[in-house]
């Protein structure tokens, strides 16, 4: 079931994040981090605390793969929200 | 626009990436990459810009080399350096096509630099996205002209030496003191706020092609991490320390408001406007000869081969010309030595009653070898039942093949028998005509005084011509 988020959130994909800690470092709020452990190319993929993104799209626009980070605003739809 | 609530992976891009086996989801690209960046950055304004059917990216050779496998638009992969000529030609050929030419520094300012510089200066109607990062990636990080004074490459090993290297070319500022382009702009990728300045130009520079207002280009500086060996948590850090001060973010040149919407229209030229120009008199109908003494005669694509000073060119211009004369189409291609006389000389001619396609022969219907290394190099590309004609008088051995048709023409004896010896090509031209019968000499005639520039030769050359026709017409 999908249903409108109240608020933003990033989603990482952690197979296609290569680990460069670039979104890390544009977030505004401080609200990505890499993990400890490895995707299965032995990169620390970044992930969202789950708490405190304004759906800005600094991340999205800093990470260099296509498919790494989806923003979803306050509004969209999401469905694992 | 409405504001999108969702910020994700844009359709500009393929949904699959089919470069190899395995992950179709990720790109070629190091961690931290400057062109991942660009790229979703062009591939999101080629969605929103709503020209997805109408663009055609060119690929350039180095790291971005891959585009192809990227967008989901018309794609070229072309030479290194040379994606602005493609480009050109493209634009041409489709003016309704957004054509972007996406290049490295290493592509755009040393290999291709003339390239940019001339496509620049006609004020191409395409856009170029340059992105720099100072330095070759691909190969290994070697020195690129835009090398920042110090860096440490794996050619400059101590740092580039401004004293030895020269210092990095700025190529925007370059750009912009030319008249031809429309829109330039250095934008970087090194915060948030470069980032969206870099989106904005991005969107300014396809608007700027859509609008018909010709050349754009935006210079990016983007991160090689690998390339500097620079952790990419720290790349953005070493590009505001080492990359800003040589080169000065902005709008280089912006005359988008001042020029008016210009469309190249290719000249079409006439069949009249072609006749005056090249001074022809295309007869109508034409001259073509009601039948031909023997099939292979028809349609001949002709090499002459001898030494420069003997006249091969001219004589293979005034066949072509004389062609042109009675209607045919020819198409006539020199090929030689930089020596004026003594150095190889051979042309390549083709006369058709149809439209030719290509220009050069490389197994010609008829072979006219005026010298003895013309003969040995070429007899054997002769097409079976093809016509080999020779000057007897200084070739002093034989065709040995037995399935063409051979003719000895002591043409330079003739010539120096009319008091000319440097005629001996038109003699073997005179020869031609009478053999085959697919020229008249009146078109040769036609032909010979606008051939020559010296013209008390001309008359001679009558002569020459007709003794060549009458050496064949007596045997």
């Amino acid at each position: 079931m999908s249903k409108i988020l109240e608020e933003a959130i990033t989603v990482v994909s952690p197979e296609h994040c290569k680990g460069c800690g670039l979104c890390v470092i544009s977030c505004p709020q401080d609200v990505l981090f890499q993990i400890d452990g490895f995707n299965s190319k032995g990169y620390h993929p970044a992930d969202y605390t789950g708490e405190g993104c304004t759906g800005c799209g600094m991340c999205f626009y800093a990470c260099p793969e296509p498919a790494a980070i989806t923003v979803y605003k306050k509004g969209a739809e999401h469905d694992a929200a | 626009m409405p504001k999108k609530l969702v910020l994700e992976r844009p359709k500009g891009f393929y949904e699959k990436f089919e470069r190899k086996p395995g992950d179709k989801s990720n790109t070629h690209y190091c961690p931290g990459c400057g062109h991942g960046v660009i790229h979703k950055l062009i591939a999101e304004a080629i969605e929103d810009l709503g020209i997805q059917d109408r663009v055609i990216m060119v690929s350039p050779v180095g790291c971005s080399v891959f585009v192809y496998y990227y967008f989901k638009t018309g794609n070229i992969q072309v030479a290194h350096g040379r994606a602005p000529a493609v480009a050109t030609a493209l634009k041409r050929a489709n003016p309704k096509a957004i054509v972007v030419s996406y290049q490295g520094d290493g592509d755009l300012a040393a290999i291709g630099g003339n390239n940019i510089l001339q496509a620049a200066n006609r004020g191409e109607h395409i856009t170029v996205f340059f992105v720099n990062n100072a330095i070759y990636g691909m190969t290994g990080g070697q020195m690129a002209p835009t090398t920042l004074p110090g860096m440490k490459t794996t050619t400059t090993p101590y740092g580039r030496d401004e004293d030895n290297e020269g210092p990095p070319m700025k190529v925007s500022e370059l750009l912009a003191t030319l008249d031809g382009p429309t829109y330039i702009e250095r934008t970087a990728v090194w915060d948030n706020k470069s980032i969206a300045k870099t989106r904005m130009a991005i969107r300014k520079a396809l608007q700027c092609q859509m609008d018909g207002k010709g050349f754009s280009m935006v210079e990016t500086l983007a991160a090689c991490p690998s390339g500097w060996k620079v952790d990419p948590k720290n790349q953005y850090e070493w590009m505001l320390e080492n990359m800003q001060p040589f080169f000065p973010l902005g709008v280089k040149k912006d005359i988008r408001d001042e020029r008016e919407s210009w469309h190249r229209t290719p000249r079409d030229n006439s069949a009249e406007e072609v006749s005056e120009a090249l001074d022809l008199n295309v007869p109508d109908p034409k001259l073509f000869p009601s039948e031909y003494k023997k099939d292979s005669y028809r349609n001949p694509s002709i090499k002459l081969a001898g030494f420069g000073g003997q006249g091969i060119l001219s004589a293979g211009a005034m066949l072509a010309n004389s062609a042109m004369e009675q209607g045919y189409h020819s198409s006539w291609i020199p090929s030689y030595g930089p020596e004026m006389r003594g150095g190889t000389a051979y042309c390549f001619v083709n006369i058709s009653d149809q439209e030719i396609g290509s220009p050069t022969v490389s197994h010609p219907d008829v072979l006219m070898a005026f010298n003895r290394p013309s003969l040995e190099k070429f007899e054997a590309d002769v097409k079976t039942g093809g016509l080999l004609m020779y000057d007897s008088t200084i070739i002093d051995v034989e065709p040995t093949r037995t399935d063409i048709e051979v003719l000895a023409v002591p043409a330079t004896k003739i010539a120096d028998g009319l008091g000319n010896t440097r005629m001996a090509n038109t003699v073997m031209t005179g020869a031609y005509l009478a053999q085959t019968g697919i020229l008249s000499r009146e078109a040769m005639e036609q032909t010979i005084p606008k051939a020559l520039k010296r013209k008390n030769l001309v008359d001679a050359n009558y002569l020459a011509l007709k003794a060549g026709m009458e050496f064949v017409e007596n045997q």
